[in-house]
């Protein structure tokens, strides 16, 4: 399979229709995995490196669940097309810096993806679509199970599954959700949240991960530890933490709906309106625009199908996937251009916001 | 004397021999009087084998680096340096370096998660396997004939088990 063909399948990201959840945008499951009697990618020779990646490869590429796979060395791929991946999150930044002897296996309908010779010798991960941890878990463990029958693991009785950063032993899992707060962040909750999230034992990150900001109001909230607890343990756990985040967020829209309809209604048509008629977005301006006509979507001022498309527009405003629809490189001036016109042009049929649902029953 | 000992800092004679174990690893250091007293090695409170040897940049010997693992040659500096290890033995060589940080960094100090239950059998197999079939070559040199069919036997019944597991 190439990456045209995998970019142009619809994936379980950008044409779910399970887009139905309001909250929560994807759930994801990553596991670390590393060969027995190999040194870990950061410190191997390059020579070790080519054979773990070689054996690996071989092992992924004959999953069943890798049936008609993508399949590629790091190094085959241009820089546009690795950031194109990034943004889909099918790849991390790390693996898009890697020289040789790395690569990435992704499944044809994008769920799966097993990066070779990232910080560890297999990252495996699994992505779906909405609110679904458990799922998420049991696809992986399969794939995980089945990856065992072909490779030795390096694991440890009472360490577990041994990883390059000792952050990451025991399990090696981390599992996170992928989450839409904007009235968190318009109610200035966040910070509070994010403590409270902290002491539980869970991490905040932005929409990228480690170090990336959190325009659009999308936060990723991942576990912390992986030593002590097992798989469906920590699993559990976080699906607590994610349900009552959950039940903030609406708590919080429920109260600026009953504070100041108005202010919001104002916000969110505005949004409408800049998305019809601007010529110039910057992608974290886009960001969060989007994320307002996804409040939207979410309070009934736009129809309910609206919210998939929100959620691949979420995707392909960022700047790798704008350029690669163009199919060439721009500079960031030349990029804001090409965003605009691309949303003017999704916003021109897009169907007025109706705030009727809010107004007061009449005698 | 044949090869008299030299300080391992200045190359000077030296009167001072030292051994220490830090993590299971022996070291020894040699010092010429002189520096024996510049490093403060004759007030053992006050003293880490350690410090003197990460610090000695005129002692071109491997063990200047401390604690080495055998396995992939990672030491303990790397491992302050980059914040990972170098290869799943590591966490045996360094496994007292380890320990302590691991109760603040997890919710616990054991795994409690998956096993990889058929890989770990698929090793057992397999080690009894490379044992057996010494058995029987030191069975066969020495003329116990006897111990070579009984072991033969074995390693038949073992590697049926190791087909069985392969296939299911």
């Amino acid at each position: 399979m190439t990456i045209s063909s995998l970019l142009e399948t619809p994936s379980e990201l950008t044409d779910s229709a399970s887009s139905k959840t309001a909250i929560v945008l994807m759930t994801r499951v990553r596991l670390a995995r590393n060969l027995a009697g190999f040194s870990f990618p950061g410190w191997a020779k390059a020579p070790q490196r080519e054979e773990v990646f070689a054996k690996c490869r071989d092992a992924v590429a004959a999953a069943p669940q890798m049936k008609r796979c993508f399949n590629v060395a790091i190094g085959e791929l241009s820089d546009l097309e690795r950031q194109v991946l990034v943004e889909r999150h099918l790849i991390s930044r790390e693996l898009s810096g890697a020289k040789g002897g790395a690569g990435v296996i992704i499944s044809k309908d994008q769920a799966f993806s097993v990066m070779m010779n990232e910080e560890d010798h297999l990252r495996i991960q699994v992505l779906r679509a909405g609110f679904n941890l458990k799922k998420a878990w049991s696809t992986i463990n399969d794939l995980d199970s089945t990856l065992e029958d072909h490779l030795d693991f390096a694991f440890s009785p009472t360490l577990g599954y041994l990883t390059a950063c000792p952050t990451n032993l025991g399990t090696a899992m981390r599992a996170s959700a992928m989450m839409h707060l904007p009235a968190l962040v318009i109610s200035n909750q966040m910070e509070k949240v994010v403590r409270a999230v902290n002491q539980l034992g869970m991490v905040v990150r932005g929409l990228f991960g480690e170090g990336s900001d959190a325009s659009g109001s999308i936060f990723q909230i991942s576990n912390q530890t992986t030593l002590g607890e097992s798989e469906e343990e920590i699993i559990k756990r976080l699906g607590s933490v994610l349900q009552s985040i959950v039940e903030h967020e609406l708590n919080a829209r429920a109260k600026l709906l009953e504070a100041d309809a108005g202010k919001l209604f104002d916000k969110i048509g505005r949004a409408y309106g800049i998305l019809q008629n601007s010529h110039l977005l910057s992608s974290s301006e886009a960001m969060n625009l989007l994320s307002l006509i996804r409040l939207g979507v979410d309070l009934g001022a736009f129809a309910d199908g609206n919210r998939s498309v929100i959620d691949r527009l979420f995707i392909e405003a960022q700047p790798g996937h704008l350029q690669y629809a163009q199919k060439g490189e721009f500079e960031p001036g030349q990029r804001d251009m090409l965003r605009a016109e691309r949303l003017r042009a999704e916003f021109a049929n897009f169907t007025r916001p109706d705030f009727s649902f809010n107004q007061p029953e009449k005698n | 004397m044949a090869n008299p000992l030299k300080c391992d800092l200045c190359s000077k004679p030296a009167t001072v021999h030292l051994t220490q174990i830090v993590n299971n690893k022996v070291h020894k250091v040699d010092l010429c009087e002189a520096c024996a007293q510049a490093k403060g090695v004759t007030d053992p409170s006050g003293f880490s084998l350690a410090d003197l040897l990460l610090k000695a940049s005129l002692n071109p010997e491997p063990a200047a680096t401390g604690v080495r693992c055998e396995q992939c040659g990672f030491t303990q500096n790397d491992f302050k340096k980059l914040g990972r290890f170098g290869c799943p033995a590591c966490y045996d060589t360094f496994r007292s370096v380890l320990e302590p940080m691991l109760e603040n960094m997890h919710s616990g100090t054991t795994h409690a998660g998956k096993v990889p239950t058929r890989a770990l059998e698929r090793k057992s197999l397999y080690d009894r396997l490379t044992k057996l079939e010494l058995d029987l070559t030191e069975a066969i040199k020495s003329e116990r004939y006897e111990d070579a069919a009984r072991t033969r036997d074995e390693i038949n019944q073992v590697k049926q088990a190791f087909n069985q597991q392969a296939t299911r």
